[in-house]
């Protein structure tokens, strides 16, 4: 490595990024990443036996290899006995349909390829989809073909069938009577269809309960507006009106809102090149969220302190006219935040917001409303509907079911979708709680519900069922199964209507008939259009008006509020591998790093260095946290940035009962979760002395930043608004003229393909990982592998900090092969695997590759992948059903990257020349990650066309090449981060 | 006392040299016999049912679109469904014996296993499309089909062979109207034709790696 390095030079912009605290320390385990590929032993193929070993088991294999090859395999072609309308051989097929995760609905349009779904696009009809997905809905195709799914009806244990159980429930309802033993508890549902079937079992059995839960919800959202306005109500913030926004602990970028439409709007007021205000983001939160990373200042505050913050804002925008009383004492550098942030909302009445996070309690976003009722930002940028759910104090009614099973009042438990059993709040025993009653449980996988129920019943995958959902707003969809139950599963709707007694007991008649009812003349019409654009017309919500009556609002707010106690707390958020659970058993989410920790297959106790110290403990340490008589053991990670005396826990771990990938992976913390700290609440935290591996990828591909002229210089750009506007007065930053080495080739005509992406509109989400994981066939390789550097992922996500390590800032920088134009990776390899295509992608020929990686070792951006082993080889057939038919399945032994989606490009090409040889449109041709992002920050592009949005991004003033030094000419190029800080807190 | 005698080193030497061309010249027929013009090309598998392409073809001149309905619009030309072949042998030769497989696979839904002649590695991305589309006739692959009583292979499909039209592919382009045409020759030198076509219509075909390896 250059010495030089070593004398840490300021660089242009004066800031110094650091990927991790090893980096800021400069350790020697960060050293081994920079100056190795891979750490020490990765090389070695077999964990364990010898290279002798293995060079005996490889001459035995070509022996035997030439013997089987010399027969032609027969190969058979099976076309359909009778045609499907519609259906080409080769063709895929898109239908609209929706998906929900924890009530929350978007539309997606998934495709299929001969009738295997294949891969889920964002619907862009859809207001909660805009076209865009998030990384679980990407991911939730792999779900659909698990093979360790719940397949079978069993009654404890012992195989049954739907039959068999439909006789026992008839059987068991003629004893219910009234309903007074019945009980009914599911996943937060939107569906009209079941809102109609809940009515009918009421009123069958009208002293049975519904109750709804789910561990990571919003209700606290909805009590906030009960709260202010007298009614549950769900907001709805307009991001793209808001000039200055205030989040509340609100990860409305990340997993506060499980949909891509505030990433949308956000993000559309962060490119300044649209002439547009750029918006200015304050954020308050403990954990170190995505929001945060894109929050222009960011405070950190304890969760249970937010509140006092939120009293703090609301005196300085002198909500009621009267004077508050503050809880507690906020810090001098806090008063100043605080006092900025209230003269900037104030200076834009109207036009400005203030958000509250689903973990505060009603109080802080009772708050919320007020301020933005007294900004006048009521019915501008925030409007009010009733929620599409029904709302109400979930743990109280989760509280009174297990008095009732206690009590021995329930005869039935219907347990419809969810996992209640490892996820509901740890007051009660529920697996003792569920033996008291005869328990039907509907489980997508063989969960802890599904052990301990009596009759185990499997559940369909949103795309295998009909059904409907309403998004956050009231807009229905039908969804619209892609491909028949894999494994005899039964939608929630279904058993509810055998509960219901009704006779059409199938999705599909459900469904239809509720709309039938709903439209009436024009029933047929208007199905076959929903059903064509993934929205049903005219089913939005109206806006509520609603206003509140500040003073008495906040004399309940201040009774309600309590100083927070001092000491540690813990603060449960959904994880970004399982979400709360769910995805578990689905190894791409859990392959796809964290945004902003990095770890991977595992989650961790977040702190800060600062808590981290106090408690002496360092990554790895296991910390037993302990609150109400509970503990929990998680092992500790420092996350620089983290509100000091908090500890984040990350839901949906250390699953016991779960299929082969998501078994015993992590630590399950639910234990620690009752009513009373159902988000957050004082814990005490011990370091055990054990220690625990936790894998990060934080370090890996850790690329060197080159010194020219003792100046370094960044991989990532960032200036504030103010120095923007200076270089685009001054336009772009000189060229620095270098010598080819090698002769060029001849880019100035046909397509030149080329991408821009912003990194002031990235947030960092990985929906592009997941969604590139998808269409590109990029295979798992495990906790272990990944250690050792190996993971697969073409496209990853570089997170950066800069400043001090308790409170830096940070960015995002998507990193995935350039496509330089001078490749360094091309002119090592020997078999000329890897060569360039006139249109100027470096193109990857896999079998042509002999896997010397000498490619990977000459890449200066690292975003080469090597299969190591044939991570493909063990997978079960069913698996194999998503593969994207137009992508290779690499072997092992093979050299892998991105190559823009070279299958999409030769697509559209074909279907242009097909139709006439007419040119390709510009934006015709999609990326999967740029289709995936919802922020909008990947363009691709003919950068020949001077029209095209990609030739035009790279003319911005902040257009700019990583490691543009190497000389490399990469064709992807970075747009710089554009902050837009308030010059009074600078 | 020697142990090598003087002759040794030499001996060893031509031993050497005879492994090395041995070798060479094993490789070199191994390369020959192997070759996918040697191995693929006359390949006629025997299919399910004893489908003449030169009675349907040839004699009755129907035309390679009326069953490979596809060939236009996807990757694949697509083996037509079993309805298609019932439009006609519901009532020609609806007895027949050598028809019950397809009178079979009708009644039941199940596919007829038709042996795949024409096969490409996984990882080659061949487009039907695109070609029967820039006017590459059906015969410049497969042949001529309609005078097969039982369809075989007749080119070796091999990457050099690809290639071969692609950097020279003006005798192989006709205009697209006339690609199932098996027997259609132009006045004078193909050659011609296809070169003046393929200024016309600006027909490049690509000769780099992803244009078919993905």
């Amino acid at each position: 490595m250059n010495e030089l390095i070593q004398l840490n030079l300021s660089s242009q912009t004066g800031r110094k990024y650091w990927r991790s605290l090893n980096q800021l320390a400069d350790t020697p385990e960060f050293r081994q990443w920079v100056e190795r590929e891979f750490p020490e032993g990765a090389s070695e193929l077999l964990d364990s036996g010898s290279r002798r070993t293995l060079l005996k088991l490889m001459a035995a294999g070509f022996g035997l290899a030439g013997l089987t090859a010399c027969r032609r395999p027969v190969e058979k072609i099976l076309p359909l006995s009778k045609g499907v309308e519609g259906y080409v051989h080769g063709r895929p097929l898109h239908y609209a349909t929706a998906m929900e995760t924890c009530g929350i609905a978007s539309g997606l349009i998934v495709e299929c390829n001969d009738g295997r779904p294949t891969k889920v696009e964002g619907n862009p009809r859809h207001p909660f989809s805009l076209g865009a997905t998030n990384a679980f809905q990407q991911a939730a195709i792999l779900d659909l073909y698990d093979p360790d799914r719940a397949r079978q009806v069993q009654k404890q244990g012992v195989k049954s069938s739907w039959a068999e159980f439909e006789s026992w429930w008839l059987e068991q309802s003629a004893k219910l009577g009234d309903g007074s033993g019945l009980r009914i508890l599911s996943a937060r549902s939107t569906s009209p269809s079941l809102e109609a079937l809940k009515a009918e079992i009421a009123k069958k059995y009208p002293q049975s309960a519904w109750v709804e839960y789910e561990p990571v919800s919003f209700d606290r959202v909805t009590e906030g507006a009960r709260m202010a306005f007298g009614q549950a109500l769900v907001p709805h913030y307009r991001f793209e009106q808001a000039d200055v926004i205030v989040s509340l602990d609100c990860d409305f970028l990340g997993l506060d809102t499980l949909s891509a439409q505030p990433v949308k709007q956000f993000a559309a007021r962060r490119k300044p090149e649209d002439g547009r205000e750029l918006n200015r983001l304050y954020s308050i939160e403990s954990n170190f969220t995505i929001t945060g990373a894109m929050a222009d200042h960011r405070m950190r505050a304890r969760a249970s302190d937010v509140a006092s913050v939120a009293l703090a804002l609301a005196r300085e925008l002198n909500v009621s006219g009267a004077e508050l009383n503050v809880l507690g004492q906020n810090s001098g550098r806090q008063q100043k935040f605080l006092a900025a942030a209230a003269k900037d909302l104030m200076a834009h009445r109207g036009r400005s917001l203030v958000v509250a996070g689903p973990r505060q309690p009603a109080e802080v976003h009772a708050l919320a409303a007020l301020m933005n009722q007294a900004l006048g930002n009521t019915g501008q940028t925030v409007v009010y509907t009733r929620p599409p759910f029904a709302a109400g104090d979930t743990l109280g009614a989760v509280k009174k079911l297990a008095e009732d099973l206690g009590a021995g009042r329930v005869s039935t438990l219907v347990v419809l979708g969810g996992n209640p059993v490892f996820a509901l709040p740890a007051d009660a025993d529920w697996n003792a709680l569920f033996r008291k009653a005869a328990v039907a449980a509907l489980t997508f996988d063989e969960n802890e519900t599904w052990k301990a129920a009596l009759w185990q019943l499997p559940e369909a995958h949103p795309f295998e069922t009909w059904g409907d959902v309403r998004a956050l707003d009231g807009t229905a969809s039908i969804q619209q199964p892609q491909i028949q139950p894999l494994y005899g599963g039964r939608s929630a709707l279904e058993i509810a209507a055998l509960i219901a007694g009704r006779e059409q007991r199938r999705g599909y008649d459900i469904v239809r008939s509720y709309w039938a009812a709903q439209w009436g003349a024009q029933a047929e019409q208007k199905w076959k259009k929903a059903l064509f654009e993934g929205v049903i017309d005219g089913t939005q919500f109206p806006a509520v008006e609603a206003k509140a009556d500040a003073p008495r609002v906040l004399a309940a707010v201040q009774g309600a509020l309590k100083p927070a106690p001092a000491g540690i707390e813990t603060v449960f958020y959904p994880s970004w591998h399982t979400l709360d659970g769910r995805f578990a058993n689905n190894a791409w989410m859990h392959e796809t790093p964290d945004p902003m920790t990095k770890l991977v297959w595992d989650n961790a106790a977040l702190l800060s260095p600062a808590t981290a110290k106090k408690l002496g403990v360092k990554d790895g340490d296991m910390l037993e946290l302990s609150a109400g008589g509970r503990q929990v053991r998680c092992p500790a990670l420092v996350l620089p940035g983290h509100a000091d005396d908090s500890i984040s826990l990350q839901l949906g771990f250390g699953r016991s009962a779960c299929g082969r990938v998501g078994r015993g992976v992590g630590h399950r913390v639910e234990g620690l979760r009752a009513a009373a700290n159902f988000w957050f609440g004082p814990a005490e935290a011990r370091k055990t002395g054990a220690t625990y591996k936790l894998v990060t990828t934080q370090e890996h591909h850790t690329l060197i930043e080159p010194i020219t002229g003792l100046k370094r210089h960044n991989i990532v750009e960032e200036f504030s608004l103010e120095e923007y506007r200076h270089r685009a007065e001054h336009g772009k930053h000189e060229e620095h003229p270098a010598t080819d080495l090698f002769g060029g080739f001849d880019y100035s005509k046909g397509y030149q393909w080329g991408m821009a992406i912003d990194l002031s509109a990235c947030i960092g989400c990985n929906a592009c990982m997941v969604a590139c994981a998808a269409e590109n066939n990029i295979p798992v390789v495990g906790k272990e592998q990944v250690a050792k550097g190996r993971e697969m992922h073409w496209i990853r996500l570089d997170r950066y900090f800069s400043g001090d390590e308790e409170d830096p800032q940070a960015v995002m920088q998507p990193m995935a092969c350039v496509q330089c134009e001078k490749a360094p990776c091309e002119s090592v390899c020997p078999v000329a695997a890897t060569v360039h295509s006139p249109e100027g992608i470096n193109e990857m020929a896999y079998n042509r590759c002999v896997g010397t990686r000498y490619c990977l070792n000459n890449c200066p951006y690292k975003v080469r992948r090597f299969n190591f082993l044939n991570w493909n080889k063990d997978i079960p057939e069913i698996r194999k059903m998503v593969f994207n038919p137009d992508v290779t399945v690499r072997m092992r032994g093979v050299m892998e990257k991105c190559n823009y989606c070279v299958q999409r490009i030769e697509e559209k090409r074909s279907q242009a020349k097909a139709e006439g040889r007419r040119p390709i449109r510009d934006g015709e041709i999609v990326t999967a990650c740029q289709q995936a992002c919802p922020a909008d920050a990947i363009v691709f592009g003919n950068i020949n066309d001077p029209e095209s949005r990609v030739a035009k991004l790279k003319q911005q003033a902040r257009d700019y090449s990583a490691l543009e030094e190497l000389n490399t000419k990469p064709r992807t190029t970075y747009l710089a981060r554009v902050r837009n800080p308030n010059p009074e807190l600078v | 006392m020697t142990v090598f005698s003087k002759q040794f080193d030499t001996k060893l030497r031509l031993a050497a040299g005879a492994v090395v061309v041995l070798l060479g010249a094993g490789g070199a027929i191994a390369a020959y016999l192997f070759h996918p013009r040697q191995i693929d090309t006359g390949y006629t598998p025997v299919q399910p049912v004893p489908y003449s392409h030169k009675l349907h073809a040839g004699n009755l001149g129907m035309d390679c679109l009326y069953c490979h309905t596809t060939v236009a619009q996807s990757n694949y030309a697509a083996v037509p469904m079993t309805e298609v072949c019932m439009n006609c042998h519901v009532r020609v030769k609806e007895k027949s014996p050598k028809l019950q497989p397809v009178r079979d696979s009708y009644a039941s839904g199940k596919p007829i296993p038709w042996v795949k002649v024409h096969r490409l590695p996984d990882y080659v991305y061949f487009n039907h499309r695109a070609h029967v589309t820039a006017g590459v006739s059906c015969v410049s692959c497969h042949g001529r089909v309609d005078q097969m009583v039982e369809v075989r292979q007749v080119q070796p499909l091999s990457m050099a062979w690809c290639l071969e039209c692609h950097r020279n592919p003006a005798p192989h382009v006709r205009p697209p109207e006339l690609v199932t045409k098996l027997d259609w020759q132009p006045e004078g030198d193909p050659a011609v034709l296809g070169a003046k076509l393929i200024r016309e219509k600006g027909i490049h075909p690509p000769d780099n790696c992803s244009a078919c390896h993905r």
